[in-house]
């Protein structure tokens, strides 16, 4: 019975691999930390044993370089995914499930239909590595409590393309997760916003009410405090990064 | 079947924007670019399955496709770039898969994917113009350029497959080496004369190695096939061998690497006791040290010189997966965890021109271009890698202009026992395959081994550029290091490097004692390859593995079942020899005693030399001179760079390469390799080419203390912290240049003896030469100032007493560790005016070590690190004290009043309290609750109070008068302006 919402005190998660995908370490890292109990699976025995999804609460596609964004970021794996995976995605998102695409698993998201939009080139034509603000408007059990946060960014098509309509869409549907806005880490270091010339500083967004999600900026590399720029400016806080509070809310999703 | 499917982006790309700029700028008349992805296809398909290919090959949101007709966008020129036939095509490669996989292709379906970039061009631009943008778009050594009229384009681009064909030619020669000693020297220097009558290019082998093959195979009774020779000239090339390191030289017996790395290292290793830390030095790839109980880590740096100065982005790509693979075949495998990367390039906007030939028509690369390619190089290399490279520098002198030194390092991490045996220990075993598992095999890199130990000049061969495909190499390192390692599935693993398989066998056959190979078996990327051809290509993304026969079917379905192509070549043996065959014969058939050991012993004299210099004239305007001190190339912030490379990947960064409100330049870097523990990894480097011109000796000295410096600065502890060297060298046969090498190692020796950092891995690339013509046709030669690069690698208990460099707070109180001594020859600040007057007059007063007073000092800062003592601290390096507090304040975007007129050591003009680079001194900032602990702490250590931080940005700097009054703000500007510059 799918849609019979059951008490799960360790969600199991899935973190696909392979191919360039890079950030399924510090991924799998990020849900562990959270409670989860997290797998590492790289997408070719998936595709030997496609029944293995059933057995997992949460999807999560993390960053990396598939196929080195040949023939476009995210395309080619996203390709493989269809091929051979369409019917048991179809039916894993059909249940009470948590999805999540980080970075080029943003990618892959948006180029296999599930999340809208696109990603392409920065604006600035280089990749970039910075650290962005947030903030969180729209309602999803991945964003539970948070209001602003920072994460750093990686990524050379991070360009979020969206016209007018299809921005009002999103918005009353409910559906941007984050918007890029010049908070603490953008002051501190006079950085502008908007990194890469997204429409509309989306920064990411939702769908499936807000159970699947994908982003641009990594929040499983804000799991320390040591990692935000800012500590040094201030070491007595304590050691847990704003990132891991993502990965929690995912995992207290299947605790309630 | 061709055809051609065409993907166009339909909204604002911002290539295109960057792309018209820049043409603007130049001058060009273009009112519109449109880039194009052109997918020309060999294949056997529908319409309709093309129809769905490109499909998959489009993101409906971004982009249209068309099938065999140009996209209806107006444009007036056209320009195609495309791939020499043979060069890795990644893309190509993808789009292959991808179409495959779609339409469950059979892997013997015909089907060929030749990728290539369109740039539809409008505007009143000539013909000629466009002809120079298609110049600035492709390298010509790799890549194609086609510039056509619209009027003359009809509906679809020319459907011509750029195939290899390879010229028929016997698989095998024997050569003559019945010959007088002038052909000896003429087959060493210039190559085997080919059937055709032409030379295959460098051996790179002088007479005395001549002779003794030749008499080798005098005994043998037959001549040597060309396999043989080409084999030899691998194993024997400078590159492999090191020969100038290991041969004596004046009345040093051992040699230089014996007697003074290797020497400084077991001196070392043998005083620390049981405190050492060392595990794997000298013998493997890589050099491992430990990291706790559980884990080694490792630690090694590549240098890829000459392929950087023909194809720059080729070149560091290729360099940076190079020394991946190094780490990936340390032990039985070590995962990369870090890269580090250091460029030493002649001025972006230096304009001279420079040929190869003496008929102008082999122009070398441009400065600009050159930097431009090394930088992405190391970006598409570290980042397609999901390494983070977090470490780096970039150095500038005319000099480095002919060619540019690309440093490329990888550190990697690996459990200390797997399945219960120590990891860092392996043996291919008699009965073992020999597995080449990884990317397959081409005419790319061949000659790359005796390439680099000559100098570059019209006979280089193009050849010698190698692609990199970073992905391969993903797959097959995350099959490794991930999963076949941990299964303990093989008994020895290494990488395929310079010399291809005929170094990577041949070297592990030592292991066992011996090696049969059939050459047949070898995959290639396309046929017609000659077996010597196929021994010795240098074809990138392999490795190769000694595999149980047991373990061979689980080996190879895991590595299918990854995308990895692993094939059993040959099988090791206990013969004492290498043999190799192909088609059933044997083609070679060698001593391993001889291929390893045969290489006859030179002997090196050195010759000694004193350079002397005036010193130049001190300048009126202090401010303006600090201020053009500060935006030069060497001294300004390099966040271009830094910011286009992943340095959060693996979530383990610490200390990042920028630092602090102002982001500047760290110039150490703390990372936490495994994330449930609280240890970090320290990595610093010291690089200070600009003193050899007058004394070599300090040079060394001053890198070194400046590696070590820069890395408790941070927070190492020199109890725990080993170095690498890599020497670059010119002309290394010259005796003053022995001579200034020899000075150089005596000051390894003695400062790594010292400070007790022992020496872990190293290498040398001993022939930075460039040798050809300017303009006009007159010969040039362009030596590079010898140069080494400290690389140090240090564990530190507790990565949250990290320190970094900015200014924290203001009130903080402002002191100097160390002495500033007159020691102005050689500095930044000396080039500058050196320059600015059109001399040479460096000065001759370059800064020396004082070990004792050095040692005491940074023992104290890690006692003050410890106690959490110091709210900043940074090293004072190039450009001296100025330019360190200058980063500080600019980190912290705090201003800083300062006084210099107590400050420790000889030091009494302005301009040497200001800028001398006197070694040993570390800039610290200490709350103002702290002074008396910090002072006290210190003892009998020299320190001056220099002043305090402010939070008015004013940047005051008074010696018995105002020397420097200006704002943080404006500093900012101009420590960054470089970087704007080259964005």
């Amino acid at each position: 019975m799918k849609n019979v919402k059951l008490k799960i005190k360790k969600p199991k998660v899935i973190v696909l691999a392979g191919y360039g995908l890079n950030c399924e370490e510090e991924t799998k890292f990020a849900f562990d930390s959270a409670g989860g109990d997290a797998d590492i699976v790289h997408i070719n025995d998936l595709i030997s044993n496609p029944k293995m999804l059933s057995k997992y609460q949460i999807l999560a596609f993390p960053g990396g370089f598939s196929y080195g964004d040949d023939t476009g970021s995210g395309k080619a794996y996203a390709n493989k995914f269809k091929n051979h995976l369409a019917k048991e995605l179809r039916e894993f998102l059909s249940g009470d499930t948590l999805a999540i695409g980080i970075c080029n698993g943003f990618q892959i998201l948006t180029n296999l239909g599930i999340l809208p939009g696109a990603l392409t080139y920065n604006s600035g034509g280089k990749y970039l590595d910075r650290w962005v603000d947030l903030e969180v408007k729209a309602k999803s059990p991945w964003l539970t409590g948070i209001k602003k946060i920072s994460f750093p960014i990686a990524h050379g098509e991070g360009r979020y393309i969206a016209n007018s309509k299809e921005y009002k869409d999103l918005k009353s549907n409910n559906q941007i997760a984050f918007s890029y806005i010049k908070g603490e880490v953008c002051g501190f270091q006079g950085l502008e916003a908007n990194p890469n010339g997204s429409d509309y500083d989306i920064a990411g967004v939702m769908a499936y009410n807000g159970r699947v999600l994908g982003l641009m900026p990594h929040p499983e590399r804000a799991m320390f405090s040591h990692q935000n720029p800012m500590w040094y400016k201030d070491k007595k806080v304590k050691p847990e990064g704003a990132g891991l509070q993502i990965f929690k809310n995912a995992v207290k999703y299947f605790r309630k | 079947m061709i055809s051609r499917i065409y993907i166009t982006g339909k909204v604002q790309d911002s290539r295109e924007e960057i792309y018209l700029k820049s043409w603007r700028q130049s001058g060009f008349l273009v009112s519109g670019v449109k880039i194009v992805d052109s997918y020309l296809l060999e294949h056997s398909l529908s319409t309709s399955e093309l129809t769905t290919i490109a499909g998959a090959l489009t993101n409906p949101t971004l982009e249209n496709f068309s099938i065999n007709k140009i996209p209806q966008t107006p444009f007036k020129y056209l320009i195609e770039i495309g791939f020499k036939p043979g060069v890795t095509d990644n893309v190509g490669h993808t789009a292959k898969e991808t179409i495959t996989d779609l339409l469950h292709l059979k892997q013997n379906t015909k089907l060929v994917v030749y990728t290539s970039k369109v740039f539809l061009i409008s505007g009143k631009i000539k013909i000629e113009d466009v002809k120079h943008i298609a110049a600035s778009l492709h390298n010509p050594l790799i890549e194609t350029s086609f510039v056509e009229d619209e009027k003359k384009v009809k509906n679809n681009l020319p459907l011509k497959i750029p195939q290899v064909i390879l010229k028929k030619l016997k698989p095998v020669i024997p050569v003559s080496l019945n010959v007088d000693d002038e052909e000896l020297i003429n087959i060493g220097k210039e190559g085997i004369i080919d059937e055709t009558g032409v030379r295959r290019g460098p051996l790179a082998l002088d007479l005395l190695s001549m002779q003794a093959i030749q008499s080798y195979f005098k005994k043998l009774n037959r001549a040597p096939n060309d396999i043989e020779l080409e084999s030899l000239a691998q194993t024997w090339s400078e590159h492999c061998k090191h020969t100038i390191f290991a041969n004596p030289i004046d009345d040093i017996k051992d040699g230089l690497y014996k007697t003074y790395i290797k020497g400084a290292t077991n001196l070392i290793r043998k005083q620390k006791g049981k405190n050492d830390f060392c595990v794997s030095v000298f013998s493997d790839n890589a050099g491992g040290i430990v990291f706790d109980k559980d884990y080694l880590i490792t630690h090694k740096v590549e240098t890829h010189n000459s392929p950087s100065a023909l194809d720059p982005f080729g070149g560091a790509i290729t360099g940076i997966g190079g020394v991946n693979r190094d780490a990936i075949g340390f032990g039985l495998g070590a995962k990369p965890v870090v890269n580090t990367y250091g460029f030493c390039f002649g001025y972006p906007d230096d304009k001279r021109k420079f040929f190869r030939d003496k008929n102008l028509t082999q122009e070398m690369l441009s400065s600009r271009r050159i930097i431009d390619g090394v930088v992405k190089g190391i970006n598409v290399g570290g980042n397609c890698s999901g390494i983070p490279t977090i470490s780096g520098f970039l150095k500038f002198d005319d000099r480095f202009r002919g060619k540019p030194l690309v440093f490329a390092g990888t550190v990697g991490l690996i459990p200390i026992k797997i399945k219960n045996r120590l990891s860092h220990e392996k043996k291919a075993l008699s009965g073992d395959y020999v597995v080449m598992v990884g990317g397959r095999v081409g005419l790319d890199g061949i000659h790359g081994a005796t390439f680099s130990s000559v100098k570059i000049d019209s006979s280089s061969p193009a050849t010698a550029v190698q692609i990199g495909d970073p992905i391969t190499q993903k797959k097959l390192s995350d099959a490794i290091v991930k999963e076949a390692r941990d299964l303990g599935l093989y008994n020895s693993i290494t990488d395929n490097g310079a010399g291809g398989l005929s170094s990577s066998v041949a070297e592990m056959a030592k292991e066992c004692g011996g090696v049969k190979v059939y050459l047949d078996k070898v995959p290639l990327k396309y046929p017609g390859l000659r077996p010597w051809e196929i021994w010795i290509s240098e074809s990138q993304e392999r490795m190769t593995l000694s595999v149980p026969k047991k373990n061979w079917k689980k080996f190879k379905t895991i590595m299918e079942s990854r995308g990895v192509e692993a094939t059993a070549i040959g099988e090791f043996t206990d013969s004492g020899k290498c043999v190799v065959a192909y088609k059933g014969k044997k083609i070679m058939d060698m001593e391993l005693e001889f291929l390893h050991n045969g290489l006859p012993k030179r002997h090196l004299i050195t010759e000694a030399i004193v350079r002397s210099y005036e010193n130049p004239k001190t300048p009126k305007n202090f401010t303006k001179t600090f201020e053009e001190l500060l935006s030069r190339n060497n001294v300004a912030g390099s966040l271009f760079v830094s910011e286009q490379y992943d340095h959060e990947v693996q979530a383990s960064s610490v200390l990042k390469p920028l630092s602090g409100a102002g982001r500047i330049n760290t110039e150490a870097q703390v990372f936490k390799p495994v994330l449930t523990s609280n240890k970090g990894v320290v990595l610093a480097t010291g690089i200070c080419p600009s003193y050899s011109d007058i004394n070599t000796y300090h040079m060394a000295a001053c890198a070194l203390d400046t590696a070590i410096r820069n890395a408790v600065t941070a927070g190492a502890k020199l109890s725990h912290l080993a170095i690498l060297d890599n020497f670059c060298w010119c002309s290394s046969y010259d005796k003053t240049r022995l001579a200034e090498l020899l000075a150089s190692l005596r000051a390894c020796y003695d400062y790594a003896v010292g400070y007790g950092t022992p020496f872990i891995s190293g290498k040398d690339s001993m022939f930075n030469d460039f040798s050809g013509y300017d303009e006009r046709g007159n010969a040039v030669k362009i030596s590079i100032p010898p140069t080494l690069l400290i690389s140090a690698i240090g564990v530190m208990p507790d990565l949250n007493k990290t320190v970094s460099p900015e200014f924290k707070k203001s009130g903080d109180i402002i002191y100097l560790l160390g002495d500033t001594n007159d020691e102005l020859g050689g500095s930044e600040y000396y080039r500058l005016l050196a320059e600015k007057e059109g001399t040479n007059n460096i000065g001759n007063n370059v800064p020396k070590i004082n070990l004792e007073k050095n040692l005491k000092t940074y023992k104290k800062v890690e006692q003050l690190i410890e106690k959490e003592l110091l709210n900043s601290s940074i090293s004072v390096t190039l450009g001296g004290l100025g330019i360190a507090l200058v980063k500080a304040s600019v980190g912290g975007m705090l201003g800083c009043n300062i006084s210099l007129k107590n400050i420790s050591g000889n030091a009494e003009t302005a301009e040497a309290k200001l800028f001398s680079e006197s070694q040993g001194r570390i800039l610290v900032s200490v709350s103002p609750r702290n002074t008396g602990a910090f002072e006290k702490l210190l003892g009998d250590v020299a320190f001056s109070r220099l002043g305090k931080v402010s939070s008015d940005k004013k940047f005051i700097i008074t010696d018995k008068e105002k020397l420097i009054n200006t704002d943080v703000k404006a500093l900012y500007k101009i420590y960054h302006s470089f970087s704007n510059k080259m964005k």
